[in-house]
């Protein structure tokens, strides 16, 4: 097990595109760190150039404190579990669990041992004579887990590996995932587009957007304190609210200045009250019935009129074109600078900007 | 119904189109001279296979049936193993001039045959190497490497890359890669390629006319084209020697056809 780093990265793909830009990040030992964007945002690339596959047109990539800059993947000694699982289609299971110990020299003995230790743990015990194309895709998922888990890597690498499994098998294997991690003790970095699925799994998650790190935080805090516009908006479903400008965020919200700061409110955070201590009045246009809670997606009577999502509980009785007060949760309330998107740190204090 | 029908009878006739020749060929190696001429019979009267034994007995047939497997198997043995390597470092390496190397290689195989006669029989001449078989082999790499190439490059490209990365997270170098990965699914593509250089090399007529001088190092297609006599051309051997030249290059395609057809990359990856 290794801690890894990456130290101001620079990549630009023939054909000039910047698929990261001064992108740093530390990975202490033992981490579960999850890289999560939209696509296009330089999270595979980042995973790529750790894994080696890629080189950075400029900065250093460590692992265990050692520069490896240079060193081919096959040196590196990672794992990397792929989006296509890109099992071997011409050998069996067996071979393909084998192959990675078979290239490190391992002796006969102690690859029968570790294959049929891993087929066990993920049940895959009888598929071990079958090849890939006989396999379902959960199995074939679960083989390409264990082609990672048979050697000691001094980390593991994901690459988006739950993807292409149907969302009830995707659930179990995430929590297997974190299982795993538990065990190991492992070094691990994930790369997905699906914030829930880095929320549950990151011990860290480092949120990218266009090449560049938006923020690297806990779960909890990046959910609580995102550290721009971006990030509130990408992590928590439905996305945080944001209202602009004085036609937008209501008077009497003590601390934000309507001129000097971005407001936002998660819909979770936005509360249907009585009408004298209402915030803001909207019209309900369309209502979602997800079972625990109603999604509603309304528009504000503001002067400048805003689209904007309530959760609420399931047992309201809401319509669409019904109006309703609503009322926000005042230590809920964030606060962002316009131009810059930051967000703003002494907004329960009372002293905006 | 009328459909199905049109495109039975349309396939019947493709088919006949397409077989006819051969047909015809395999009826006349088997007509005595006298009755070639008669009437256009479709079958024989008195089949027999006098023009195959006056083939081996009289022609010695052997001999160049002899020197085409040799030569075209040599070229094959040769070009596809050193055109699969350098398929594979296009297909696959990043290197300046990738490009104008490819392009390169398909303007060898651009120039008329008969433009190269000259020079490469002086060449071969200097070397010594006329009338052998390294002076057909050499020769014939000069459009088998391009074709290998450009076939193998093709193929490689398609290979899902992700394979070859697995594979070196793994701990393989790029010849293990190679070797362990990439040959084994590769192998349908290898097959249709060696198929195609042994295909060409067997067919090739040019050069093997202009770098031999006796019937000892004559290919298939030289010894059936120098057949005929200054008054007559034996046109029942000729078409035994079709048959023989034939055989051996349709028994290799149905051999492999299946090997050729079947695809060994599923499952690799999601589709």
């Amino acid at each position: 097990m290794a801690s890894i780093a990456l130290e101001r990265i620079e990549k630009v793909f023939p054909g000039g595109h910047e698929a990261l830009r001064h992108f740093s990040l530390e990975i202490p030992d033992g981490e579960f760190m999850v890289l999560v964007g939209p696509s296009g945002s330089g999270k595979s690339t980042a995973l790529r150039i750790i894994a080696g596959l890629e080189t950075p047109t400029a900065g250093r990539v460590l692992i265990g404190g050692v520069d490896v800059t240079a060193v081919p993947p096959q040196k590196r000694d990672l794992a990397m579990v792929f989006q296509s699982y890109a099992l071997y289609p011409h050998k069996t299971v067996r071979e393909n669990l084998a192959f990675g110990l078979r290239m490190r020299g391992a002796a006969a003995g102690t690859i029968e041992e570790r294959v049929a230790e891993v087929s066990r743990a993920l049940q895959v015990e009888a598929l071990l004579d079958r090849r890939p194309a006989q396999l379902s895709g959960g199995q074939r998922q679960r083989v390409a887990l264990g082609r990672a888990m048979v050697r000691s890597p001094r980390a593991f690498l994901f690459d988006e590996p739950l993807s292409n499994l149907d969302p009830a098998l995707r659930g179990d294997t995430r929590a297997e995932l974190s299982i795993l991690h538990a065990r190991l003790r492992a070094t691990m970095v994930y790369v997905t587009h699906d914030q829930e699925e880095a929320m549950t799994l990151g011990t860290r998650i480092a949120v990218l957007d266009n090449g560049v790190l938006q923020q690297v935080a806990p779960p909890r805090e990046l959910y609580e304190r995102p550290a721009n516009v971006f990030v509130a908006r990408f992590v928590g479903s439905p996305p945080m609210n944001l209202l602009r400008g004085t036609g937008q965020i209501p008077a009497g919200i003590s601390g934000l200045d309507p001129s000097t700061a971005v407001l936002g409110i998660r819909p979770h955070d936005l509360a249907i009250a009585a009408t004298d201590e209402a915030d803001v009045m909207v019209m309900v246009e369309v209502v979602e019935t997800l079972g625990h809670q109603l999604h509603l997606r309304c528009r504000t009577e503001s002067p400048d009129p805003a689209p904007i999502v309530v959760a609420t509980a399931a047992d309201r009785a809401v319509a669409a074109g019904d109006r309703l007060p609503l009322r926000m949760r005042r230590d809920r309330v964030h606060r962002f600078d316009p131009a810059t998107g930051r967000r703003l740190e002494s907004a329960s204090g009372g002293n905006p900007g | 119904m009328t459909g199905r029908l049109a495109a039975v009878a349309a396939t019947i006739a493709l088919l006949m189109f397409l077989a006819a020749p051969l047909a015809w060929t395999l009826v006349a190696s088997l007509t005595p001279e006298e009755q070639l001429f008669d009437h256009p019979a479709a079958l024989p009267r008195d089949p027999g296979f006098d023009h195959y034994r006056a083939l081996f007995d009289e022609r010695n047939f052997l001999v160049p049936v002899r020197n085409s497997l040799i030569v075209a198997g040599l070229t094959t043995a040769l070009a596809v193993p050193i055109g699969a390597l350098a398929a594979y470092a296009i297909a696959r390496l990043r290197f300046r001039g990738k490009a104008a190397l490819l392009a390169f290689v398909l303007a060898i195989s651009m120039f008329p045959q008969i433009s190269l006669v000259p020079p490469l029989y002086l060449l071969l001449r200097e070397l010594g190497l006329i009338d052998t078989y390294p002076g057909l082999v050499l020769p014939y790499l000069t459009f088998a490497m391009p074709l290998t190439i450009w076939l193998m490059v093709a193929f490689f490209r398609q290979l899902p890359r992700e394979l070859e990365e697995a594979a070196m997270m793994d701990g393989a170098g790029r010849l293990r890669v190679l070797l362990e990965i990439v040959l084994p699914i590769a192998w349908p593509g290898i097959a249709a390629t060696a198929i195609l250089v042994f295909l060409y090399s067997w067919n090739e007529f040019l050069f093997a006319l202009s770098f031999t001088i006796g019937p000892e190092r004559q290919t298939v297609p030289v010894a059936i084209a120098l057949f005929r006599g200054r008054y007559q051309v034996p046109w029942g051997q000729v078409l035994a020697a079709a048959m023989v030249a034939s055989v051996p290059v349709m028994l290799l395609v149905l051999l492999f056809q299946r090997r050729i057809v079947q695809g060994l990359t599923a499952g690799a990856v999601k589709q």
